[in-house]
């Protein structure tokens, strides 16, 4: 019944959150809304990876495991992140990665 | 059945997706994010990947979300991007030549992948619940388990690091909720 | 549903790197509530001591190897020369901030065990057998030093510098995820050992290959970004520039020398059969490497941004050994490794006996005259300085006439070429610092601030430097022994 959805509409929805979210990344100068967007680009690959296990290897859950394992270094990465936008917020009072910039280059 | 689902849901993934990347509100944009995660949960659930439908729900639309929009609302960071960007034309333009450049991958790997069998047969059914999936991270890959468990402690090393000096030096401002 | 069958796992073949991060995590208890404030230095004594445990550890492992946890983690010469190498940066690094940290006000007891943790990632990075584990290995490794960059808490550069890295690798491991995640669509699976079956089984077409191949660029991309590969090294200096110095050193010889150790066992094991697609991209790669982070290197008046682009440079050498995916090749680039890792630990080590409390300049002018104030730190930066640039009779020469021999036996003629042409230019810059040590007065009023374990630091990369430069036989042989068996 499944598989009546076309592997390559999963792969395309994947493949358009993943630039969705690094556009995110790149354009935004909010640094909490790159880091949505750098958290975006995680989550679709993991639609990929549980498509990639559904339709091709089903025999091995590899793709669901490497998944969960994604999803916990993605959480581990947003921590961090957000732990360093409070530090920043605290000593420039700002969240706009455009006026943090004293180092050149 | 499950054709018209999934086309419904990967529409509202994106349109969240979308939004998110327009909305100058930062809370707006968290909000967004929390469809797409929702959609996408469902999207888990068509793929026959139920344990993984409830951990996206839980973790990521539950957790990480719900830790972004306190940062945001703690900070008040969300109207802040109002002042347009001084190099507003050359970004943007890099980022279009990116995302294309991605877009031909994509499109390449999709020739790809439709030379490939798709078969998805009656088996996946029973592999894809969640006590299969915890018996293999206790077997086969108990390394990979155990380096993630790692990292975790390694981020909370890291942010109790990073914030807790900012109270030794500061001890005048007010405690930042924590 | 009958009870788990947990497989039997060989702890031996990871010995050391359970050493690592076993006393790495005792160690974060025993600092917070054994260890009293301001005496915060023992917690970093014992950090080297587990270290160097760790390394002891490996020494009766020389002649084991096999690979354990379903194949994904494998342990051989190859890897353990590796983990000697990270043990003795780690520690080196930990001797540096010993003085350094209390000196700059940003001493905290858990900057020791981060650094142990990182080295655990290394140490993955070199025995990991699995996509999946060298991705983790990456995070691992990235996630604690995204935080160790951050850690210079007054001078706001450094929180900068961390959330630049924290995007940027962000970005990298999404580019990773997708590239396996392409790879597996492809082979159905992310262990090395099963890729290379998979494509030994069948002959490649491009056309029929397309997810392979994209799934293989974006892996790619993504070391590039950790290894500071020329179009996407843009976050290096700024990142070295900001971090506390002994960080930026540990970085510069530590991440890199790891992801690439790990893009080697990638390439010449599991991708080795599609040679013909990667090996020109990565020519290209390192060609550019080259010229533009020794270009970038000219003009900088910041020496830790010098160093930055130096060790830009250093990657596309570097990354010579690791294309010709011979014996030959893997040999050169450990020795490489070693060589280079030690005189820039050495390198830097100077750099922080120069840098003044509570300022952010590294300006080269504050090495002008270093003669005559400390005449044996700048013979021994002069020493680190010719290393670098690869003059005889000291490592960075052995190494570099090693790398590209192996580069023009295995067929690149061309990149060796350019690897000759850049070291002379960079010899400009290299030189220029011990010009100004020995041939010009002093421009302003420094002083360099020399303790013990700096003074280890440097007295050890010092001799290491001629050591190796003057009897590299032995050093080689070790190497070539390395070799036997890489893969797993």
């Amino acid at each position: 019944m499944t598989n009546a959805i076309p592997l390559e509409a999963v792969l395309v929805v994947a493949g358009a959150l993943f630039c969705i979210g690094l556009f995110g990344a790149l354009s935004r100068r909010n640094m909490v809304g790159i880091l949505m967007g750098v958290e975006l680009m995680l989550n679709a690959v993991n639609i990929n990876l549980v498509a990639f296990w559904r339709y091709l290897e089903p025999r091995f859950i590899t793709g669901q495991t490497f998944a969960l394992f994604v999803i916990a270094v993605a959480a581990a990465e947003a921590a961090v992140g957000l732990a360093m936008i409070i530090a920043i917020y605290r000593s420039w009072q700002t969240v706009n990665a455009d006026s943090v910039d004293s180092l050149r280059g | 059945m499950d054709v018209l689902l999934f086309f419904v849901t990967a529409a509202v993934a994106l349109v969240g997706a979308i939004a998110m990347l327009v909305s100058r509100n930062a809370v707006h944009s968290a909000l967004f994010l929390l469809l797409n995660f929702g959609a996408m949960a469902v999207l888990y659930l068509l793929l026959q990947s139920p344990f993984l439908f409830t951990i996206q729900l839980t973790v990521y639309a539950g957790a990480i979300m719900v830790l972004f929009l306190f940062v945001v609302m703690l900070l008040g960071a969300e109207q802040v991007e109002d002042t347009p960007d001084r190099i507003a034309w050359q970004r943007p333009l890099g980022i279009l030549l990116g995302v294309g450049l991605l877009g031909v991958a994509a499109a390449a790997s999709l020739r790809g992948a439709a030379g490939q069998p798709a078969p998805g047969g009656e088996a996946a059914a029973s592999f894809g619940n969640p006590a299969e999936l915890g018996a293999l991270l206790f077997t086969r890959y108990l390394l990979p388990f155990e380096i993630t468990g790692v990292i975790l402690l390694v981020a909370v090393v890291g942010v109790v690091v990073l914030n807790q000096r900012g109270r030794q030096q500061a001890p005048a401002k007010p405690p930042a909720g924590d | 549903m009958e009870p788990l069958q947990i497989p039997p796992v060989n702890l031996i073949l990871l010995a050391p790197l359970l050493t690592v991060v076993g006393w790495a995590s005792a160690l974060l208890l025993v600092d917070v509530f054994l260890i009293p404030e301001g005496k915060k230095k023992l917690t970093g004594y014992l950090a080297i001591a587990g270290l160097l445990v760790a390394g002891l550890v490996g020494l009766p492992l020389w002649n084991v190897s096999g690979s354990t946890f379903s194949g994904m983690l494998v342990l051989d010469r190859y890897s353990l020369s590796l983990t000697w190498i990270f043990v003795i940066v780690g520690a080196l690094s930990i001797a540096m901030a010993l003085d350094y940290l209390p000196r700059h006000g940003i001493e905290q007891g858990e900057f020791y065990p981060l650094i142990m943790f990182a080295v655990a990632g290394m140490i993955l990075l070199a025995q990991g057998t699995d996509l999946i584990v060298l991705f983790l290995g990456i995070e691992a490794l990235s996630i604690t030093l995204y935080i160790l960059t951050g850690f210079a808490y007054p001078r706001l550069t450094s929180e900068e510098a961390a959330m630049k890295y924290l995007v940027l690798g962000a970005f990298a491991a999404g580019f990773f995820v997708y590239g396996i995640a392409l790879v597996y669509g492809a082979t159905g699976t992310t262990s090395l050992a099963g890729i290379a079956e998979f494509l030994g089984r069948q002959t490649l077409v491009a056309e029929d290959q397309t997810l392979l191949l994209a799934g293989a660029g974006m892996v790619l991309i993504a070391f590039s970004f950790k290894t500071a590969l020329v179009p996407f090294h843009m976050w290096t200096p700024d990142v070295y520039e900001g971090s506390p110095t002994p960080v930026a050193a540990f970085m510069s010889v530590g991440t890199k020398g790891a992801a690439l150790a790990a893009l080697l066992r990638v390439l010449a094991f599991a991708f080795e059969g599609v040679q013909a697609y990667w090996l020109p991209v990565l020519a290209a790669l390192a060609a550019i490497t080259m010229v533009v982070g020794n270009l970038g290197a000219l003009g900088q008046t910041n020496v830790k941004r010098m160093l930055a682009y130096s060790s830009i440079g250093h990657a596309g050498y570097i990354l010579l050994g690791i294309m010709v995916a011979s014996e030959r090749g893997a040999e050169a680039f450990l020795f490489y490794l070693l060589a280079y890792a030690l005189t820039n630990l050495g390198a830097f080590g100077v750099v922080i006996a120069l840098e003044q409390q509570g300022e952010s300049v590294w300006s080269i002018e504050d090495f002008a005259g270093l003669y005559q104030r400390r005449p044996m730190l700048a013979v021994a930066m002069a020493l680190f300085m010719f290393s670098l640039a690869g003059v005889p009779p000291t490592a960075g020469f052995m190494a570099k006439f090693f790398i590209f021999t192996a580069a023009y036996e295995g067929g690149l003629g061309w990149l060796a070429l350019v690897g000759v042409i850049t070291s002379a230019i960079a010899a400009y810059f290299y030189l220029r610092v011990v010009v100004k040590m020995f041939m010009q007065e002093p421009a302003r009023e420094v002083q360099p601030e020399l303790n013990r374990g700096l003074n280890a630091d440097i007295i050890i990369a010092g001799v290491a430097t001629l050591l190796i430069g003057l009897v590299p036989t032995p050093f080689i042989f070790l190497a070539q022994q390395s070799l036997v068996a890489l893969g797993g």
